[in-house]
């Protein structure tokens, strides 16, 4: 059975973000009130509540915070990604997101090591952020 | 601030753990009528003398839980409280009870977590939308269905996998002391007749062999899925003093949030514990060296090592030297899960951490038998929900 793996489905506060990636760029929320970075997308600042949030392109690159290879899907949709290459990504801005790494070798991978950006549409309306080495 | 150590667990029931569940399948509300009427047994009361309830979430009801339970019991209460703290809810359980009879607004709290397999139903359900393969919300609209599960990060090991790879780039992994925490924890557990791992003990070369399952966590640092429950009954002092079994006071707790999802958690290797134990130990006064036994919520080895340090039994960093040079079986100088802990016992979905408390009870008022810690007086206890993102802390001591 080919099973149809989740997307995320957009909301009126988070559009933007998803919008950004189908255009190839990484766009992340800034805090006019306290100067910090916002990820995920929010309507009010996590660290002051503030609502004065400006979406800002960034680079998206970023390092490796963390990963696991995940030897058993975590459900059977992802079966063909065995061992999925599960990972944390610390934006140079500070913000850390969850991924993917992809065009990587499991015995490459390393905690600290430069990532950039991997634009995967998965559907006509829905681009991934996954990540590469680079 | 604090508790004055005027409530204490006075009695205590415990369904078997097993992988295969032998008995009658009961629905969730018959089990707690079961683990209450064993639990009020044991202390030596009746259901009369019950004026509270705190529970998890039902399988026979979404919603009016406690009201669900009371009417159930055919008890009134003054107190009911549903608690949503997966794994520490348990020690949120009894401290919340603890909390409500020092306020006088009961006396006799029944905490219960059944756990056993209900009858299959004739009409099975649809599954439930809003559940993905573990997760807690795939509704839209939430975090975790937009930027978790389209990921594949679903259901606890790759979070807890992934806790465990930076601990090891920040402190070093040494594999030979995780595996030596298991094969401490299975040894106790291979002396509880109410474990599914009663018998079995294992070996550090069994663990490191085990399969790989989210790098570094293997098989045997997982724990297994069981049939289970316990429930504990808290009483007020007066009430104590009627009951059959020495008092196990619960004399400091605490209780800390942070994240739900560990990619948005400040630091991954600092966990809440570390906040919840210093406010149980300051409202207890009591410091980690007092600590005779220690009950620490184990989904995971991580879950233990990090534990050990937050809760200020050794320094950030040396868990893993703490382990390989201190005896954890409960004839150790370190006793820890003298029941086999959740590694040892299985884990029955929430009740999981409903097992380090009755243990923790178990030991203070002597009844652990062959496990018994010798002189155990204080006994530390850890909850731990969600992937590291809620936990909480428990400090109990003997009447
Ligand atoms: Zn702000």
């Amino acid at each position: 059975m080919d099973l149809v793996k989740p997307i995320p489905r957009p909301s009126p506060t988070t559009r933007p973000f998803w919008d950004g990636l189908n255009e190839r760029k990484v766009q992340i929320q800034r805090c006019d009130g306290c100067d910090s970075w916002v990820f995920y997308p929010r309507t009010r600042c996590p660290s002051c509540l503030s609502d004065l949030l400006i979406w800002r392109e960034v680079s998206g690159q970023g390092v490796l915070y963390t990963y696991t290879l995940a030897r058993q899907p975590t459900a059977p949709h992802f079966a063909d990604e065995t061992p999925q290459q599960l990972a944390v990504v610390e934006l140079d801005e500070g913000v850390r997101m969850t991924s993917t790494l992809v065009n990587v070798e499991p015995s490459d991978i390393v905690i600290g090591m430069r990532l950039q950006p991997y634009f995967d549409q998965v559907t006509d309306a829905v681009t991934l952020l996954r990540y590469q080495p680079g | 601030m604090g508790l004055r150590g005027h409530a204490a667990i006075v009695g205590f029931a415990e369904f078997k753990h097993e992988r295969k569940y032998s008995g009658p399948r009961l629905f969730t509300v018959e089990q707690w009528s079961e683990l209450t009427a064993m639990a009020l047994d044991d202390a030596g009361l009746q259901l009369a003398d019950v004026n509270g309830i705190a529970c998890t979430d039902i399988r026979e009801s979404g919603m009016f839980t406690p009201a669900t339970i009371v009417e159930y019991l055919g008890q009134p209460v003054n107190f009911a409280e549903r608690i949503d703290l997966g794994g520490a809810s348990s020690v949120g359980m009894v401290w919340r009870a603890a909390a409500a009879i020092e306020l006088g607004i009961a006396d006799v709290v029944v905490c219960a977590t059944p756990a056993l397999p209900i009858p299959s139903n004739p009409e099975p359900r649809a599954i439930d939308p809003r559940r993905f393969f573990q997760s807690s919300s795939n509704e839209w609209g939430s975090p975790q269905a937009e930027f978790e599960i389209p990921y594949g990060n679903l259901a606890q090991n790759c979070g807890y996998a992934m806790i465990a790879q930076r601990y090891g780039a920040e402190f070093g992994y040494n594999e030979e002391a995780m595996a030596k925490l298991v094969v401490d924890q299975r040894q106790n557990g291979a002396l509880n007749p109410l474990a599914a791992f009663y018998g079995k003990p294992t070996t550090a070369k069994e663990v490191l062999a085990s399969k790989m399952i989210a790098d570094p966590l293997r098989m045997l640092e997982i724990v297994m899925p069981v049939a289970g429950g316990g429930a504990v009954v808290v009483a007020s002092r007066e009430v104590a003093e009627r009951c059959r079994h020495r008092p196990v006071r619960i004399t400091g707790f605490g209780e800390h949030l942070t994240i739900k999802t560990p990619t948005y958690a400040k630091d991954m290797c600092v966990t809440p514990v570390g906040p919840a134990s210093r406010q149980a130990f300051t409202m207890a006064g009591l410091e980690p060296g007092d600590i005779d036994a220690a009950e620490i919520y184990d989904c995971y080895t991580i879950t233990v090592l990090m534990t050990l340090e937050d809760a200020g039994f050794c320094a950030k960093g040396e868990g893993q030297r703490f382990i390989m040079d201190s005896g954890m079986t409960h004839d150790g100088n370190f006793p820890l899960n003298t029941h086999g802990g959740q590694l040892g016992m299985g884990q029955a979905g929430a009740a999981g951490g409903m097992t380090q408390v009755v243990e923790a009870a178990r030991q203070i008022m002597g009844r652990a038998e062959v496990r018994q810690v010798s002189a155990c007086d204080n006994v530390y206890v850890s909850g731990t929900g969600g992937i590291m993102s809620e936990q909480a802390a428990l400090i109990l001591q003997g009447g």
